[in-house]
């Protein structure tokens, strides 16, 4: 008895020494390409890696991170990248995601692409500050019946620095909601000048993979990592008027831009359109309305589409695209910034344009 | 039937009366989610033909040269797929290394099959049915050229289909899932010409 589970022990593990050799050898030989180049826009940074793995990686390992959601199964399509040199032929797993007008734009899913042979790419400068951070969640605050505000402390490194309006992607490590950790985009709701914290709203979504690890799982004192900063949705430098428009937690990048103007001083012309349902979905009126004291330009307004008749309300009331309509003048010298569900950007969008402001005028930065 | 007919006659009952895919329902993941273009299904068949056609034998000669002799078939279940595992990796980064349009259009498909279950299913058959080193080739050969035109078949439906106006209960998977009983029933019309035991 004993003697025949030996034998089985010894067979079973001889198979699979033998082809665990087999790909050991395999791998240094047929699957080593060597080192490789990687050189980035034009040259500003060249890195040697290890050939034959995929471009995300590669460059993630070199310290460069390109914004992912899925972590590189290529199911999110989010991280795709110029490939202007050695990119080679499309591969399927690549098409689905790929328009017309990016292959003529040499656009590749960096996490499908494998690096085999020295490649030319070309990424947005700022990718360059993207760095991961680990940090310590030091506050969870309820806003609203959904919302939640919570606020990192950075760890390692202990600096960010971020422009008011950019995001950062949060990880959610395993959890009963999904077998691997897959990354969440959060706009940044604290001002740029607290480079030691970032503060995120965060809503729950019914069975949300991220929102229900931050809502029923997250714990003050708990270690999360995020890596940041992303995206182009910041103030722009110019002399026009402002139109904000947000809804539920779209709040976040506003907030940061706003506290950010009042901080340096910025005294341009700005109305913020917040839209929500009920009162109950309304949240940071009093520091709105401590702004709007600080200062003088600038106007908070809030509106209703449902309003209970228990929240006397006495504010606007209506789609939040009504009241921008109504409440909007001078058109064509403004400019706006939206944040919220797709649906309300595309609708804001469009009566944006009827009032005449430039569609290269108009900044989004849609939830998806 | 003469002996030495047997061999091909399990080659063309594993293609028809005993396709392993539309009879034995194996193989049945890849076959709804990869079946909806005709292109990208050519490319999964053909992988499933290679893999069919070589990791049977392999596994004929590890199960007849190992594992009987020490008496060990019941291990055959996790040495198959430890062997038909390897293989395929192995396979892949060779075609990756050394075939970049062979890559494209075969290799990127041969991580999908290591699992799956109609590539372990042959290599059990092969086992049940008592088959020679021949005789396995042939069947393997046979059930992945069966479970190709399974596929391309049901690719052509599926993209026919995209004019064809389903009822929305039925859309995506249900309705594939009608189709191969339909196809498996038209398979069975060949069954009274061949039998494969």
């Amino acid at each position: 008895m004993v003697t025949t589970l030996l034998i089985s022990i010894a067979i079973i593990s001889l198979i699979s020494v033998f082809l665990a050799l087999l790909m050991v050898i395999a791998d240094a030989t047929i699957g080593n390409y060597g080192t490789v180049k990687i050189s980035i826009n034009d040259g500003t940074k060249e890195l040697e890696v290890k050939g034959g793995q995929p471009l995300l990686k590669a460059l993630n390992q070199e310290g460069v991170f390109i914004p992912s959601a899925c972590g590189g199964r290529g199911s999110c399509g989010m991280c795709k990248v110029r490939v202007v040199q050695g990119g080679g032929e499309y591969l399927p797993t690549e098409l689905p995601w790929i328009s017309e007008e990016e292959k003529k734009k040499q656009i590749r899913l960096s996490c499908q692409f494998k690096v085999k042979s020295d490649v030319a790419i070309v990424i947005p400068e700022e990718l360059f500050s993207v760095r991961e951070y680990k940090t310590v969640v030091e506050k969870i605050r309820d806003l609203t019946h959904d919302i939640k505000e919570i606020t990192l402390r950075l760890k390692e490194p202990d600096q960010i620095s971020p422009k008011a309006g950019q995001y950062v992607q949060f990880m959610v490590p395993e959890y009963e909601l999904t077998d691997e950790s897959v990354y969440r985009a959060y706009s940044i709701a604290s001002p740029p000048g607290d480079s030691s914290r970032v503060e995120l709203e965060i809503r729950l979504v019914p069975n949300g993979i991220c929102t229900t690890y931050v809502h029923k799982h997250l714990k003050e004192g708990d270690e999360v990592t995020i890596n940041g900063p992303y995206g182009d949705f910041y103030l722009r430098d110019t002399e026009r008027n402002i139109i904000f428009i947000a809804g539920g937690s779209g709040m976040a990048p506003i907030k940061s831009m706003l506290l950010d103007m009042e901080k340096k001083g910025i005294t341009r012309k700005a109305s913020y359109f917040f839209g929500a349902r009920s009162k109950r979905d309304l949240f940071l009126l009093d520091e709105m309305r401590e702004l709007e004291k600080k200062m003088p330009n600038f106007t908070f307004i809030p509106a209703l589409s449902e309003p209970q008749p228990e929240d006397n309300w006495e504010g606007e009331v209506g789609l939040i695209t009504d009241v921008v309509r109504r409440m909007t003048t001078e058109g064509n010298n403004s400019e706006a910034y939206l944040c919220g569900s797709p649906g309300m950007i595309n609708a804001c969008i469009n009566v944006l344009n009827e009032l005449g402001v430039l569609p290269e005028n108009i900044f989004y930065d849609k939830f998806s | 039937m003469t002996e030495s007919l047997m061999p091909f006659a399990i080659f063309f009952a594993s293609i028809f009366t005993g396709n392993i895919l539309l009879t034995n329902y194996l193989g049945m993941c890849s076959f709804l989610s990869v079946s909806k273009e005709l292109k990208t299904s050519l490319g999964l068949g053909v992988a499933v033909i290679f893999v069919m056609a070589t990791t049977t034998p392999l596994n004929w000669l590890v199960y007849q040269y190992l594992l009987i002799p020490f008496g060990l078939e019941y291990l055959r279940f996790i040495v198959f797929i430890i062997v038909i595992a390897a293989f395929v990796q192995l396979t892949e980064m060779t075609i990756e290394r050394y075939s970049e349009p062979l890559y494209q259009s075969l290799g990127i498909f041969l991580p999908l099959i290591t699992v799956n279950c109609a590539i372990l299913g042959v290599s059990l058959f092969m086992v049940i049915r008592e088959y020679t080193l021949f005789t396995s080739l042939l069947f393997g050969l046979g059930s992945g050229i069966g479970w190709f035109i399974a596929i391309i078949a049901m690719a052509g439906i599926r993209q026919k289909m995209k004019n064809a106006n389903v009822p929305p209960a039925l859309e995506g998977p249900a309705i594939t899932l009608v189709i191969a009983g339909f196809m498996a029933m038209a398979f069975m019309g060949f069954s009274g010409m061949i039998a494969l035991s």
